[in-house]
């Protein structure tokens, strides 16, 4: 299942929306998530994906809609990513 | 003076005046007073009387803002109903009110096409977007809103109106568990907004940001009364991304920041809050519940420039009372003095006005005490009772407060078991109603237990059929599914039994 899919998926489980949600609605406008909400899918970002979001990362470009979701866990883990292989690099080096 | 006098009288002397900002969109009075002429003309033309209900259920958007201005133009009463409520409460509420027009988002498809034929009153929907399949009632005309703002006439509509005439419904908790429209009339609305602007001595350079829904008279009034000053108001869909919300108030030059507990909470757990400096923030606003001594110490370290103003109210009336700033320091916990235009007095269990330092029961005396509940004459006359004066009513609050030697106020209780979550009431008996509906629950009691955040949690008890297995998020799941966000329960706890009075009821004193 693609990030998109989990994110989607998650979203029919908790917050009740129609099979038909489109990827680039507002998840804010749409009236599918409110202040609670973004707290809950912060925390399902965390712990679904294995990334930390930083405070300053819940702003609507990167939460409001599924598609601005997907793109900013992708950016997140690949971050991740490129840090362990740095530290590994730097293990080796060392 | 009527409600939309305020969009009329700005439109007419500021007509290119930034009156509204929302998101990309930003809207001049003269923009907004023809968008609302064009859709009170679609009202009219569908039918719509004087005195008809229009329902808004839309979230904060400036369609919401168009329609209740286009509502009041075409001599009909609105009432916004959140975009969180789920189809079982919206066809309670289109029907207990009688709508004959609805406005609401084509999003919102698969609830329409399951209420709206079930509201027998409903002649006229305005969708926001284009429905994907037409609803299958013959009786009921549909438009578009930019059908509506391409097509429609942009003249003003006769006002045929007048102050004593109802202009809102407002629906607020009950504790039987169905929500009570509070209706509230010209008079009394332009009347606490009149009130409100002068303590906050509100100006038209002011700008103020709205993250409340509009639903909730709090975020309401802030369109309400921004327009009647002409001030310009930044509106927002909500308070979901606190960051977002700190930019917006930086780069708009924001002045009025009116807010709930549970917000200020939030702002105040970001670890560099008092990097926004905000100068141009001349105040804050408090309502909904009381803000923790603590808290009102470390916004006012974080907003130095803003004055902040500790406010109590509920719909009933709107507004009761508020703390000039400059007491703030004397009495960090009291809500203050009643505001400009009306007066309190608390009363005992025998009804007799009581001396300073009494807890009872907080009563009030003004224009702005509305009309009572819709078509519901039963609660009306627990909570509105005769006045001073021959047919005057007074609005009994049913909080107990206490007032000091000079004259201010303090909170201390609920007389019911109403639930401030977020600073909106939840009627615990709406919420044991729906987990009633499960077959899988033989007992439940929902309470409000103390929250560093939210006020007060809503927690449900509840006692399993036996052997039936559900757990905690089987229950918030459903819950979710039936009741709007603010109403569900984060915690709930399995017991065996619950601790029952000599009557058989459940005794909630010792659940909390």
């Amino acid at each position: 299942m693609d990030i998109q899919e989990k994110i989607r998926k998650f979203l029919c489980e908790y917050f009740i929306v129609e099979q038909n949600l489109d990827n680039d609605a507002s998840f804010l406008e749409s009236g599918i998530v409110d202040s609670t909400g973004v707290l809950e899918l912060v925390l399902f970002a965390e712990e679904t994906f294995g990334i930390q979001v930083d405070d300053h990362d819940v702003i609507p470009d990167n939460f409001d809609s599924v598609n601005q979701l997907a793109a900013y866990i992708a950016r997140k883990q690949r971050e991740a990513t490129s840090e362990s292989v740095s530290i590994q690099e730097h293990a080796i080096s060392c | 003076m009527l409600v939309q006098d305020f969009l009329e009288n700005s439109a007419r002397l500021s007509p290119n005046k930034e009156a509204l900002i929302f998101g990309q969109q930003r809207l001049a009075y003269q923009q907004i007073d023809a968008m609302a002429n064009r859709l009170a003309n679609a009202f009219l033309a569908a039918g719509v009387q004087r005195g008809d209900r229009i329902a808004i259920y839309l979230g904060n958007s400036v369609e919401t803002v168009v329609a209740l201005f286009a509502a009041l133009k075409a001599d009909a009463i609105f009432t916004i109903i959140n975009p969180s409520t789920k189809a079982e409460k919206l066809r309670f509420l289109l029907n207990n009110c009688r709508a004959s027009a609805l406005v609401a988002h084509a999003r919102t498809h698969s609830i329409l096409h399951s209420v709206c034929p079930q509201v027998p009153s409903l002649r006229y929907l305005v969708t926001v977007g284009s429905l994907p399949r037409p609803i299958g009632d013959s009786s009921l005309s549909i438009d578009t809103f930019r059908a509506i703002q391409n097509h429609s006439p942009a003249h003003q509509p006769p006002a045929r109106a007048i102050d004593a005439d109802l202009a809102a419904l407002i629906y607020t908790s009950g504790s039987t568990g169905l929500p009570k429209g509070v209706m509230c009339t010209h008079l009394n609305m332009t009347s606490v907004a009149t009130s409100v602007i002068t303590y906050l001595e509100n100006v038209a350079q002011d700008i103020i940001i709205n993250v409340l829904p509009l639903s909730f008279s709090y975020g309401l009034y802030q369109v309400l009364m921004a327009f009647q000053i002409g001030a310009t108001l930044v509106l927002e869909p909500g308070f979901a991304y606190p960051y977002a919300i700190l930019n917006r108030m930086a780069e708009e030059k924001v002045t009025g920041f009116p807010g709930v507990p549970t917000m200020f909470a939030t702002l105040l757990e970001l670890n560099d809050v008092e990097k926004f400096k905000l100068p141009h923030l001349r105040y804050i606003t408090n309502a909904g519940a009381a803000l923790p001594v603590e808290h009102i110490r470390r916004l006012r370290e974080a907003f130095p420039a803003a004055a902040l103003y500790s406010m109590y109210g509920l719909t009933e009336c709107k507004r009761v009372s508020y703390l000039p700033p400059s007491e703030l320091d004397r009495r960090p916990s009291s809500v203050g003095i009643p505001i400009p235009n009306s007066e309190v007095w608390i009363v005992d269990e025998n009804d007799q006005r009581v001396g300073p330092g009494v807890v009872g029961e907080l009563v009030v005396r003004g224009s702005h005490v509305m009309q009572g509940y819709w078509d519901n004459p039963i609660e009306t006359a627990k909570s509105y009772r005769p006045g001073p004066l021959p047919g005057e009513r007074v609005l009994y609050t049913g909080d107990l407060f206490t007032m000091d030697e000079e004259g201010f106020l303090y909170f201390v209780a609920r007389k019911d078991d109403i639930i401030k979550c977020r600073g909106e009431k939840v009627s615990p008996k709406e919420v044991e109603n729906v987990l009633y509906s499960l077959p899988e629950v033989a007992e439940t009691a929902v309470i409000g237990v103390p929250d560093p955040v939210l006020g007060q949690a809503i927690k449900a008890f509840i006692i399993l059929r036996n052997g039936k297995p559900l757990d905690s998020e089987d229950i918030i799941h459903y819950c979710r599914r039936h009741l709007e966000d603010f109403m569900v329960p984060s915690q709930v706890e399995f017991r065996t039994e619950l601790p029952k009075t000599d009557s058989g009821k459940i005794r909630k004193a010792s659940l909390r």
